[in-house]
């Protein structure tokens, strides 16, 4: 089992509930994946500003002075803000080379995301009490992802918890197992790819992210993840602009998904959904088999 | 009126508010009365709620239902307005479940006996090994539809996905749309007056007018997979 929710807001005037709603989701979930729990928060960000967040995985990181390391490192100013055990680092430099340098660098944390408007933060342990810690009520922005982790395919740890990410403003969670993912991480790797778990979701979030950089679109990255991806999975994959939502074709894991005039929802069941304002009243529909559902603020 | 727990007592035309009680206090006052009309409102996707009724209770839900409503029912009517989880009326034994929406996965899995209706459509492996209850979809189903289904009748007014009746025993299948595909020994049949009649009574049951059950086609079981045969051995 995992809980999975997902929240794109049509209407801009919700953007300052972004983070409450979101919460109201995950806390309906907490015993779909009671080990731990990680949410996405897409909004804001400026132009040529990489974000880049991580997390320490135990013990203290002093991430001030490794925020000047890493100035130094990519020839670029970089400021940082830490919210509990997360740190955001903000840099007009090379979000890439500033990813590849903190995970070879700085061993002792977990690097999370990189972008110009995606903010990831996790944690393990009772969900509700992780959105309690790292405010996520408070989070304002125009679309969310967020996850319940039952662990299976690897240990419970802050690094196994969803989302996933390794691409820029891209990530991805999933309620469900994968049975190929040794043999495409090790496909992957050889094309450069780099991994900081033995977790199946993270080789998804790779595969995804390098067929996005091989220049196909997030449909056409999905479409081939379904020749591709061996296993059962339902996911919900963030990009800067919206998000998507695909089940394989099995369809074994659930997916419930809302639309209204404000905004369009899914997640592992109703019951996540029901708190939205006019949920009762939404377009509601189970996703197809092997059929993506994708919303964006692009078009 | 508010509803506690402390002040409903298993009566008839007593309304129970799930904003108010209890998931488990709900079940409990059903189980308590043999008999009786309740409307249960504020539901919001909650997990078995009206299960292992068995009493002449008229029960009516007011929204979207969570999994396995309405499970292992016997001789109570249940009406949902509105939408269904996974395993709806799983293993139903007697009486009515009626939903006005759709049903996700595995609705009416396992039925013995009885009445399911779903007004809407309902998605993956509907009828899943079925022992005896009719279902009535009158939009469509998803694929694996009927798998290994034993006895009871599975009435699809729209569309079957895939696989439909998959390695089926003597369950009868009635589809009036199309059939995406047919399962494993699973094969069309004549339609003949037995099961027109038999199909009128099902839909009158299921308030279903106007349609003409000369619309369907029948299919069932080859009984090539019963048995173990070598010869099938590719096929399991």
């Amino acid at each position: 089992m995992c809980g999975i929710v997902g929240l794109f807001l049509k209407n801009d005037r919700l953007q300052g509930d972004l983070g409450r709603l979101t919460s109201l989701m995950l806390r309906e979930l907490c015993d779909r994946g009671p080990d731990s729990a990680g949410f996405a928060v897409y909004g804001g960000g400026t132009p040529g500003v990489t974000k880049i967040c991580a997390v320490r995985r135990d013990g203290a990181v002093a991430w001030a002075e490794v925020a000047r390391e890493l100035a130094q490192a990519i020839d670029a100013a970089v400021e940082v803000e830490e919210i509990e055990d997360h740190a955001i680092f903000r840099t007009r430099g090379a979000g890439d080379v500033a990813r590849k340098w903190l995970i070879d660098n700085v061993p002792a944390a977990y690097i999370l995301s990189q972008g110009q408007s995606i903010e990831i933060f996790k944690g393990v342990g009772d969900p509700a009490a992780i959105v309690d810690r790292l405010a996520l009520e408070k989070r304002t922005g125009t679309h969310a992802i967020g996850h319940t982790r039952m662990a299976t395919e690897s240990a419970v740890t802050i690094a196994g918890s969803h989302p996933f990410s390794t691409g820029d403003d891209t990530c991805l969670v999933h309620n469900g197992s994968l049975s190929n993912h040794n043999r495409l991480r090790e496909q992957l790797v050889r094309h450069g790819e780099r991994f900081q778990t033995e977790n199946d979701t993270e080789v998804a979030a790779a595969y995804l992210a390098s067929r996005v950089r091989a220049g196909d679109s997030l449909q056409a990255s999905l479409q081939h993840g379904l020749k591709d991806l061996d296993g059962f999975y339902t996911f919900v994959v963030g990009t800067r602009d919206g998000f998507a939502v695909i089940r394989d074709p099995i369809a074994c894991k659930p997916a419930v998904i809302a639309e209204t005039d404000d905004w369009a929802a899914m997640a592992s069941e109703y019951r996540a959904i029901a708190p939205l304002p006019g949920a009762e009243h939404a377009k509601l529909w189970e996703p197809a088999p092997a059929t993506v559902y994708a919303w964006s603020r692009a078009a | 009126m508010v509803q506690s727990a402390a002040t409903v007592r298993p009566s008839r035309n007593s309304v129970l508010d799930l904003a108010e009680i209890s998931l488990r206090e709900v079940n409990q006052l059903l189980h308590d009365t043999r008999d009786g009309d309740f409307l249960i409102r504020n539901p919001r996707g909650a997990h078995a709620l009206a299960c292992g009724l068995d009493g002449d209770l008229n029960v009516t839900i007011e929204g979207h239902v969570g999994y396995y409503c309405a499970g292992m029912n016997k001789q109570a009517h249940v009406k949902v307005i509105g939408n269904a989880g996974t395993g709806l009326a799983e293993n139903m034994m007697s009486g009515i479940v009626h939903v006005t929406g759709d049903a996700s996965q595995s609705a009416g899995a396992t039925g013995c006996g009885g009445l399911l209706v779903i007004d809407g459509n309902a998605s993956a492996r509907c009828g899943i090994a079925l022992r005896g209850l009719d279902i009535v979809v009158k939009g469509s189903v998803g694929h694996m539809s009927a798998f290994m289904a034993q006895a009871g009748r599975l009435v699809v007014l729209g569309d079957a996905g895939d696989g439909l009746g998959d390695s089926l025993y003597e369950a009868q299948l009635f589809v009036r749309g199309k059939v995406k595909s047919l399962g494993a020994d699973c094969v069309e049949k004549e339609l003949r007056e037995e099961h027109r009649a038999a199909l009128r009574t099902l839909l009158e049951a299921a308030g279903v007018r106007g349609v003409d059950v000369a619309e369907f086609k029948r299919y069932g079981s080859a009984r090539q997979l019963y048995h173990f045969h070598v010869d099938n051995a590719g096929q399991y």
